[in-house]
């Protein structure tokens, strides 16, 4: 089991965001496993997907003082929901022609995609949860790995959730702190694990 | 963009007519921001020019309706700004600093108000926008340097967005738990010429949106508790204070006969006189205190963090509690270190508002009794020691002049202590002091700013010797601006709590804790122009305090008080809430 919990997170795109958000999670003294970030459909908003390597009642705690944060829109642990999280691998493999149909043997397993080919060598894609992509550099090992990027997770909760839902503003709100957290609810979740 | 030009002369445009056809100014990117303070209620900034905002320092004599209080280092401006808004309901505290060494001077005094939820915009000049990030001269990224000790902060990259920028700060400042905000102002954009409206419409961010009210059905499981309960303690912290609660504390307290104690932050928010007042609790509060909050079976916190100075050891706390209720507005202080069984996440002022007419009107006679007891066994007492003058008897000549009309705002240390535990502190907001972050040589530029604030009242800033020696240049500035301030020093030759702590709790091994050199505060004090007096006994301290008092001005009273005095009670470290040592 994965220690990490899932934080999903929606900020303003602004510059510096990222910033308060990892000096905010350094400062109260956790690790970061993983950070993901990009923009969402709603070009205001961004996404970030963190993996934090705390236990539950410490995700509370980071997870709220995120919240407190004037940049950070909502945020949700998603550790413990339905949800589909996976990263993105690339890895350059050394590839001689005398091992590559082994290689690609192995690659066609984990649904993996040949995104570049050199005399020697060539760079692999793989997309999938970290289980899955750990497995796959394990995998990969015996053949030579020259060089690996990962993407860290990306996360969205299944379901019929869909969007993004900005919280109301209050015709009265005259100002103050962020409510109680946005809960996040599995509402009808239909999808399996696909 | 094409709003926005620099101008090589620091002259204004001429009005102009804006597209809609109402008039509208042309203002430099400095007058605006200095527009916008005015429009956002602000009188007084404590600053310190430099090179990076010269253009704010040049327009500044044109609005005489702010007044700027030249400080003698930045941090004492940040203090003052403070002292300034905590000591006034509702107020925000400004202050200015030049980019770099200025905007970095800054920290201490962020820290300190960030600490105790204080309002406070800080407006520190940048180098130009193009040269921001090549390390030009005195640039220092005050984004980066603040940004934990900060609610917020802002870089401003257009003129244009100046005055909502300033509208947003005082709007995040001020609302909901408060604290310090920075915008970092480009020396070019304050030269630069853009049309000014200020922004009419409130302050409304996705981000931020104002709590929702507390839940009617935990308020009334809060109700019932406390029908229930047979041992109920009610905790008070700065919150109370903030949100201005405490006549709501004052008739729950009554109605439902709940003994209230304190936090150090939250001394003064009930009158210590009251038949329900405790003391202050935990680490060197008062010992029957402590013992109600451990006896305890309904434990009510309101306004409060609840921090490791409350607990002491953790699982000394409260450990008889049946049911813990926690009332704050931040909701990442509740659980943060003790999980309450119920919790409501508002201001102290709307829970207790809405709370109080469901709490039926009860009376306790065996706990109160128990209470009176513990309050006979563990008075707050001091031990006099021949021949020496003991702080106390100071802070006790202080309160027989002043009572409730003086604020008393106390430095770090063992002053802090007795400050707190020693004033019979009757009406709210009579008592400040840094008590989060602790910063020593907080209480005099902090205090400059409370008599700023609090013109019609008499201003103790009673600090120990080390604490003034921090920021002791800032006579200058309480001279030059006749502000008329009582400083008290409380002057044993050292640092009094870390000695007390070294001989308690470090093996009796002083170390670095002796200041040999001590000054002559009375030469020091006339050498800045001021009154200036000085004793070692206790008869002087009456009449040099009338003196003090009948002097219109700033006064430093140095007090040469017994070098061994203590402060007690206190659970040394390491132990729980009941280990407290007591005065002997």
């Amino acid at each position: 089991m994965n220690p990490s919990r899932l934080l999903s997170v929606l900020v303003e795109n602004r510059p510096g965001v990222l910033n308060r958000v990892a000096s905010m999670i350094r400062r109260r003294g956790f690790n970061i496993d993983s950070l993901s970030v990009g923009p969402t459909e709603d070009g205001s908003v961004s996404r970030m997907t963190i993996a934090v390597h705390v236990g539950r009642q410490q995700a509370e705690q980071a997870t709220k003082q995120l919240s407190k944060l004037i940049d950070v829109i909502t945020i949700e642990d998603i550790t413990e929901l339905r949800n589909v999280s996976h990263e993105l691998l690339l890895i350059r493999m050394n590839a001689p022609l005398g091992q590559r149909t082994e290689l690609l043997q192995v690659v066609n397993v984990f649904l993996g995609r040949i995104v570049d080919i050199a005399s020697s060598s060539m760079i692999i894609e793989v997309t999938g949860t970290t289980e899955k992509i750990d497995n796959f550099v394990e995998l990969m090992r015996p053949f030579g790995i020259k060089e690996v990027a990962r993407s860290g997770a990306v996360a969205l909760v299944r379901g019929d959730q869909v969007g993004i839902s900005l919280p109301e503003l209050d015709e009265e709100a005259a100002g103050g702190t962020r409510p109680a957290l946005a809960l996040a609810t599995t509402g009808s979740d239909t999808t399996g694990d696909i | 963009m094409t709003a926005t030009t620099t101008p090589t002369a620091a002259a204004p445009a001429p009005p102009i007519v804006s597209p809609d056809g109402s008039p509208a100014r042309r203002l430099t990117g400095a007058e605006i921001c200095l527009e916008s303070l005015i429009r956002e209620g602000i009188d007084t900034i404590f600053g310190y020019p430099g090179g990076a905002n010269l253009w704010l320092y040049r327009r500044l004599p044109e609005y005489p309706q702010l007044r700027h209080i030249l400080v003698r280092h930045e941090q004492a401006a940040a203090h003052a700004a403070d002292g300034y808004a905590r000591s006034r309901r509702g107020a925000v505290g400004v202050c200015f600093a030049t980019s770099g060494p200025g905007a970095l001077n800054l920290v201490t005094g962020l820290g300190t108000a960030y600490a105790d939820s204080v309002p406070v915009v800080a407006i520190t000049g940048q180098v130009a926008v193009a040269a921001i990030g090549t390390d030009s001269f005195q640039e220092s990224d005050v984004i980066g340097s603040t940004m934990s000790v900060v609610k917020h902060s802002y870089l401003v990259t257009r003129v244009e967005d100046i005055a909502p920028t300033i509208k947003e700060a005082f709007h995040v400042a001020r609302s909901g738990r408060p604290g310090p905000v920075v915008i970092d102002f480009p020396k070019d954009l304050q030269a630069a010429v853009t049309e000014f409206n200020y922004p009419e419409e409130p302050v409304r961010l996705r981000s931020f949106p104002a709590p929702p009210p507390p839940d009617p059905a935990k308020l009334a499981r809060i109700a019932e508790l406390i029908r229930q309960a047979k041992r109920p303690v009610m905790l008070i912290g700065r919150g109370v204070l903030i949100s201005g609660a405490e006549e709501e504390v004052l008739e729950l307290a009554h109605r439902a006969h709940i003994p209230v104690g304190w936090t150090l932050l939250g001394t003064g928010a009930f009158p210590l006189q009251d038949p329900m007042a405790l003391q202050m609790v935990g680490f060197m509060g008062a010992g029957y205190t402590n013992k109600a909050v451990c006896d305890a079976d309904v434990l009510m916190m309101v306004g409060m963090r609840c921090d490791d100075r409350v607990t002491t050891r953790l699982d000394s706390f409260a450990p008889r509690v049946e049911h813990l209720i926690h009332i704050d507005i931040d909701p990442a202080e509740i659980g943060k270190s003790v999980v309450p069984h119920i919790s409501v996440v508002a201001d102290a002022k709307t829970a207790l508002v809405q709370l109080l007419p469901l709490v039926e009107p009860k009376r306790e006679h065996e706990w109160l009794t128990q209470i009176d007891q513990w309050r006979e066994e563990h008075p707050v007492h001091y031990v006099k020691r021949e021949g020496f003058l003991q702080p106390q008897e100071v802070l006790e000549e202080m309160y027989a002049r002043c009572h409730d009309e003086a604020i008393v705002i106390a430095d770090v240390g063992n002053n802090q202590i007795w400050s707190a535990l020693w004033f019979n502190y009757a009406k709210p907001g009579r008592f400040l002091n840094s008590g989060g972050m602790g910063t020593m040589g907080y209480a005099f530029p902090a205090s400059m700013g409370v008599k700023l604030s609090n013109p019609e009242r008499t201003v103790f800033c009673v600090t120990g010797d080390g604490g003034f020696l921090m920021n002791m240049q800032e006579m200058a500035t309480m001279v030059e601006n006749q502000i008329d301030l009582k400083v008290i020093i409380l002057n044993n030759n050292s640092l009094g709590m870390v000695r007390q702590f070294q001989d308690d709790f470090y093996d009796g091994v002083q170390s670095a804790v002796q200041l040999s050199c001590t000054p002559d505060y009375v030469k020091l004090g006339e050498a800045f122009g001021m009154k200036a007096l000085r004793t070692d006994r206790r008869e002087d301290v009456g009449p040099m305090l009338d003196e003090a008092l009948a002097h219109q001005g700033p006064v430093l009273l140095a007090f040469d008080i017994d070098p061994r005095a203590n402060v007690y009670p206190i659970v040394p470290l390491g132990k729980g809430m009941l280990d407290f040592v007591e005065a002997s």
